[in-house]
């Protein structure tokens, strides 16, 4: 792999940018890898990143059904925070967000880590009571909190409804001032980019049709391209997980539902950081094209469809010019829509099964992106040792079973509910 | 838009409905012994396939009854809808 650097690209602006290398290859699938991961999104490339780097296994592919880039890691808000309640997942992507912070140099490509600040609105007395609860528990793991008066959060969002009439006054904020954004395509590529130069063949336009599983353990994938013999295989693929778990006779606590996003046209810089709104499910931020990023609740039905309807759409919408009146004169660019697999408890699986040598990495609900790196490097652990990263022990399969739920919101299996 | 008949109302839009998720989810039956197997798929595991799925609404701004929809999920398609004593079949 050439490195890129300010020289390469000026070298390069020489010949017009015709000598750029691909950056990753299109390998025809081997007979035999030593692991195979399905699914390159983001956590799946990432996992055979940290597979190869961090745990020496070298004879490794990825199986994508569509292509680089296609599925939720270029569909969701690209918003990172690690401002949660329960230490499991506190302690966990709060690691992540210290491997956010080296993550452009590690992978040598520039995913446009921007650390500028979420902030959490509160809109009664109780709720920022419930904030300051959180803030605490994250000050206790180490993670900077910061509780906002009204006026400290009228500073940041002068535009937003300050009026006697507001439909839902602003009481303050809870602001995690290393939360931010970073730039998704940019992710899946560095990732893959650098995947592939360890020697991790990407294979695109590859579905896994079945599962050869002998005496309890996995012998190899049946893919759209033929079999692949392989002893270790994890699972990443997001919303399709069922569909996967259905071949190897699971069932899994999972439901998949459609959550969309949508962007504004593009205008001059208005919004700094990321602000979510505390009186319904809405949060915004602004892309450096100038678009006002935007996303909220579920549909709320099961679906594999990748778009939603508009209601829902209208709905979010109808919060955002509640919190910011502005927004009303601007028109939408966009919207779409990815699917997500919505667990039991609101938190992620990643685990090994009890088929010898299937690891399953899923359950990210709403919250997947910010957690690509940990969730990559976690999973990558599991997968090389047999065992779990103390970071991911917590976020067990059978936790389903024995109680140890890591509900964060406290919402309980109906996951349609926001 | 997704458009629901509701089988007793008609045809409605979307709005005025809610979603209750899987209708094939059965409450273990009480007074006898139940494994912990048995709530473990009552509460926690779903049907979640891609394609024909028969799930419960409420026609919450209707006559706010329940009742069952065969559905396809990677569609949205509607393929009926039936009374909730109804053989969904």
């Amino acid at each position: 792999m050439k490195k890129y650097s300010v020289f390469s690209l000026i070298k390069n602006a020489f010949n017009k940018h015709q000598d750029w290398d691909v950056a990753w290859r299109d390998p025809e699938p081997k007979k035999e890898y030593d692991a195979i991961i399905i699914g390159g999104g983001g956590h799946g490339l990432a996992t055979a990143y940290y597979l190869a780097k961090e745990y020496e296994i070298k004879n490794i592919a990825i199986l994508e059904k569509g292509w680089i880039g296609g599925g939720n890691i270029g569909r969701n808000t690209t918003i990172l925070r690690s401002n949660y309640m329960h230490d499991a997942n506190n302690l966990f992507y709060d690691h992540g967000m210290q491997m956010w912070k080296d993550l452009s140099q590690e992978l040598n490509y520039n995913v446009m880590y921007s650390p500028r600040g979420i902030l959490n609105l509160a809109h009664s007395d109780a709720q920022l009571n419930a904030y300051s609860r959180r803030g605490n528990s994250m000050r206790l793991n180490g993670i900077e909190a910061s509780l906002l008066g009204r006026e400290e959060v009228r500073k940041i969002i002068p535009f937003a409804d300050f009026t006697d009439n507001a439909r839902f006054p602003i009481f303050g904020g809870l602001m995690q001032s290393i939360g931010g954004t970073a730039r998704h395509d940019a992710v899946a590529w560095g990732y893959a980019r650098a995947a592939d130069d360890l020697g991790v063949d990407i294979i695109q336009h590859c579905e896994v049709t079945g599962f050869d599983i002998v005496n309890g353990s996995v012998q190899g994938v049946q893919t759209s391209r033929g079999f692949i013999k392989t002893n270790k295989i994890g699972l990443c693929v997001a919303g399709s997980t069922s569909i996967l778990a259905e071949k190897l006779n699971m069932s899994l606590p999972i439901e998949s539902h459609v959550l969309q996003a949508c962007v504004s046209e593009p205008v001059k810089p208005l919004l700094d950081g990321v602000v979510t709104f505390g009186a319904g499910h809405f949060y915004c931020s602004q892309s450096d094209k100038g678009e006002m990023v935007m996303g909220g609740d579920l549909d709320g039905y099961n679906s594999y469809a990748q778009r939603g309807n508009l209601p829902t759409i209208q709905h979010v919408l109808t919060e955002g010019v509640a919190l910011f009146p502005n927004l009303s004169r601007l028109k939408m660019l966009r919207s779409w829509g990815g699917i997500m697999d919505m667990s039991m408890d609101g938190s992620p699986i990643i685990d090994k099964t009890h088929i010898e040598g299937v690891y399953l990495n899923c359950g990210w609900c709403y919250g997947g992106f910010k957690a690509t790196p940990v969730s990559g490097l976690t999973f990558a652990h599991t997968i090389a040792t047999g065992e779990p990263h103390k970071l991911n022990a917590p976020f067990k399969l059978d936790r389903f079973h024995t109680g140890h739920l890591i509900d964060e919101k406290g919402l309980g299996t109906k996951t349609w509910i926001s | 838009m997704l458009e629901i008949k509701c089988p007793y109302c008609g045809r409605r839009s979307q709005n005025e409905f809610s979603y209750g998720g899987d209708a094939t989810v059965k409450r273990p039956k009480l007074n006898k012994d139940i494994s912990d197997g048995e709530w473990d798929e009552f509460i926690y595991y779903r049907k979640n396939p891609r394609g024909i799925h028969l799930e419960l609404w409420h026609h919450t701004s209707g006559c706010r009854q329940w009742f069952k929809v065969k559905r396809d999920t990677s569609t949205h398609e509607i393929v009926k809808t039936f009374m909730i004593e109804e053989e969904s079949q």
